[in-house]
């Protein structure tokens, strides 16, 4: 599916300040995005770069210091705890490490029952284990050997496909995945990266993919955001920042992958 | 440099035999609380040349972490050895009771860097104080002084600012720790460094100056041989010469670098290799490998090929009997086809 042409999510002049007077820590300087429907974005930079905060910002969990985020053209209204729910409702996000992102107390099951409840929705018990089968299979997994088994029975990969079908079930409008590969190997990765890309086909899902590997948000986006210090230095689409870079700091970042094609300068 | 009053300087003359690191036939299993027995590592053979690095990649849970903390020869339960040897510079190391182990095996033949190896280090020590830890016991003729002269030597060499020694763990980012701690831990110039995912809680950029320091190690001969483990593979085939796929608990291939990224032979590797994601030209257009399916169960291992429940070109014969190692072009690989076979199989299917 392609992209829509309006705004989703948007903002402009965003500033992130932590800290007072001398501990002043300014983690996002003036940023301006503007995020399609449909759209996979990624948001690259090195540690420290800000591309987290911005991240909790889009959430809404910390509060821009000054600018402004739209959603849907609208700014956002987040100060009850009611608007924040349904806030979000549209979005959601999976984070990197899959081993603290569920309650460990609660069986499988009752995870998945979780986001039945986040939507409202008042269903009976066999349309409820019905949608969890489905958002198991999905992802494949087997919804019958998992639903009696708590999370830390679950290696990584399975654990990170189970967070993927709760974003199936939820369809969010946009979703936020904070480094969702960089804790499992080579293969689940791939499998991630699929699901993901048929979620948005299935759901026209807005991604924001945020990552330290160029080569990964490479392959998986539309549009790229490259991030230094707090600052966006270079954007557009993916093909053309990752083949013909103009900043330096892109370069330096392309240039840091290990590429199997060509020699890796190491001095 | 002043070397000569430190007794510790890099390994100047080669060793009698060419082989630093010889594995035969290693079992290790895992005893659960309900007593059951994950063999992890079963029945692991290789050798490990002098200047070379070797790596070693598979998916999560396929043994290798384990493999590397086996081969200290030091196991402390849930961990367990059940049979096999090996030999490390001429020493048997399975042959030595725990306190000959700690003494002189132990961060002087090999040393072992876990991962999230920068969390080991204590908040609230400066870095020095773990060097003068290793020495009081390695070489207690030290004082305190030389101590510090010669790690800040080292620490020189390897281009690492020899002021870190007075900072505090927290004081350091996540790059610069882990390197300290790999400087830290060839200090006494193991001949075999063993380097479990140094780099993956690591950005590019802190990943490319870990690469550099242990290159560096190797070219300035303070450890003769790496053996290197990520699910990493670009950066597996640009660190070692050789590189070894694990699976659910044995090495399924063997050859070089450049021979197993880009002319792979088994069914695994082939799929393995299919999910390097680089920032390269072609890259966006092409479809990725996913292996369906999980790795078996090491608790109770399915007879004959490991692989076979997700390989597309299994057979009945592929799951009767123990499948054997073959040659073919200075490799190795456990499958009962063969290497031109395969190959022409996966033309076909490329197309």
């Amino acid at each position: 599916m392609k992209p829509s042409e309006t705004p989703l999510l948007s903002g402009s002049g965003i500033t992130k300040v932590f800290g007072f007077g001398n501990n002043k820590t300014i983690a996002l300087q003036d940023i301006d995005f503007s995020f399609r429907e449909g759209e996979i974005v990624s948001i690259v930079g090195e540690s420290g770069s800000g591309k987290t905060t911005l991240a909790k910002i889009l959430m809404g969990l910390l509060k821009e210091t000054t600018g402004e985020v739209l959603y849907k053209g609208l700014p956002r209204q987040l100060r009850k705890h009611s608007q924040r729910k349904r806030y979000w409702k549209d979005i959601q996000a999976i984070f990197q490490d899959p081993f603290s992102s569920f309650n460990l107390f609660h069986k499988v099951v009752r995870l998945l029952d979780d986001c039945i409840e986040l939507q409202g929705l008042k269903l009976n018990k066999e349309e409820r284990l019905r949608r969890m089968k489905e958002a198991c299979s999905f992802v494949n997994l087997k919804f019958e050997e998992l639903m009696n088994k708590y999370p830390f029975e679950l290696s990584g990969g399975q654990m990170q496909r189970l967070m993927i079908a709760r974003i199936f079930m939820l369809h969010p409008k946009v979703l936020i995945a904070d480094e969702p590969t960089s804790m499992i190997d080579a293969c689940s990765r791939s499998t991630i990266l699929d699901m993901l890309l048929k979620l948005r086909d299935e759901n026209n899902m807005t991604i924001i993919f945020i990552t330290h590997d160029v080569g990964l948000a490479y392959y998986i986006s539309d549009t790229l955001y490259i991030m230094e210090r707090g600052r966006i230095v270079e954007r557009g689409p993916a093909e053309s920042i990752i083949l013909n870079p103009t900043h330096d700091y892109t370069r330096q970042l392309i240039e840091d992958v290990p590429k199997i094609h060509e020699e890796w300068n190491l001095a | 440099m002043s070397r000569t009053i430190l007794d510790i300087h890099a390994h100047a003359e080669p060793l009698p035999q060419r082989d630093i690191l010889e594995v035969q036939d290693l079992h290790t299993y895992y005893r659960t609380r309900h007593k059951e027995n994950v063999y992890a590592v079963d029945g692991v053979s290789f050798t490990l040349e002098e200047g070379k690095a070797l790596g070693i990649a598979g998916e999560s849970g396929c043994g290798k972490s384990t493999l590397a903390l086996s081969l200290m020869g030091f196991y402390f339960p849930p961990l367990h050895y059940k049979s096999g040897s090996i030999v490390l510079g001429g020493i048997d190391v399975m042959k030595l009771n725990k306190e000959q182990l700690r003494k002189q095996i132990l961060g002087r033949e090999i040393a072992y860097i876990p991962q999230a190896a920068m969390n080991a280090l204590n908040p609230t020590l400066r870095i020095i104080r773990f060097i003068e830890d290793i020495m009081k016991e390695h070489r207690p003729e030290l004082n305190r002084k030389q101590v510090r002269e010669l790690a800040a030597e080292r620490f020189e060499t390897l281009n690492l600012s020899p002021d870190v020694l007075n900072l505090y763990p927290n004081e350091l980012s996540g790059g610069m720790k882990q390197r300290t701690v790999i400087a830290i831990s060839t200090i006494l110039n193991p001949k075999v460094l063993v380097a479990d995912e140094p780099t993956s809680a690591l950005d590019v950029t802190s990943q490319k100056a870990v690469i550099k320091l242990l290159k560096d190690l190797m070219s300035k001969k303070f450890i003769r041989s790496l053996i290197f483990i990520t699910h990493e593979l670009p950066l597996l085939y640009h660190v070692s010469d050789d590189i070894m796929v694990m699976y659910a608990g044995e090495i399924v291939e063997r050859g070089t670098a450049k021979q197993m990224i880009f002319d792979s032979v088994h069914p695994y590797t082939k799929r393995l290799m299919g999910s390097i994601i680089v920032p390269e030209e072609g890259m966006k257009s092409q479809k990725l490998a996913a292996i369906p399916g999980a790795p078996p169960n090491l608790k109770q291992v399915p007879e004959g090929c490991r692989f076979a429940d997700r390989c597309l070109y299994a057979e009945d014969a592929c799951r009767e009997g123990k499948i054997p190692e073959k040659w073919s072009g200075g490799r190795k690989y456990r499958c009962i086809h063969e290497s031109n076979v395969l190959k022409e199989w996966y033309s076909h299917e490329a197309k």
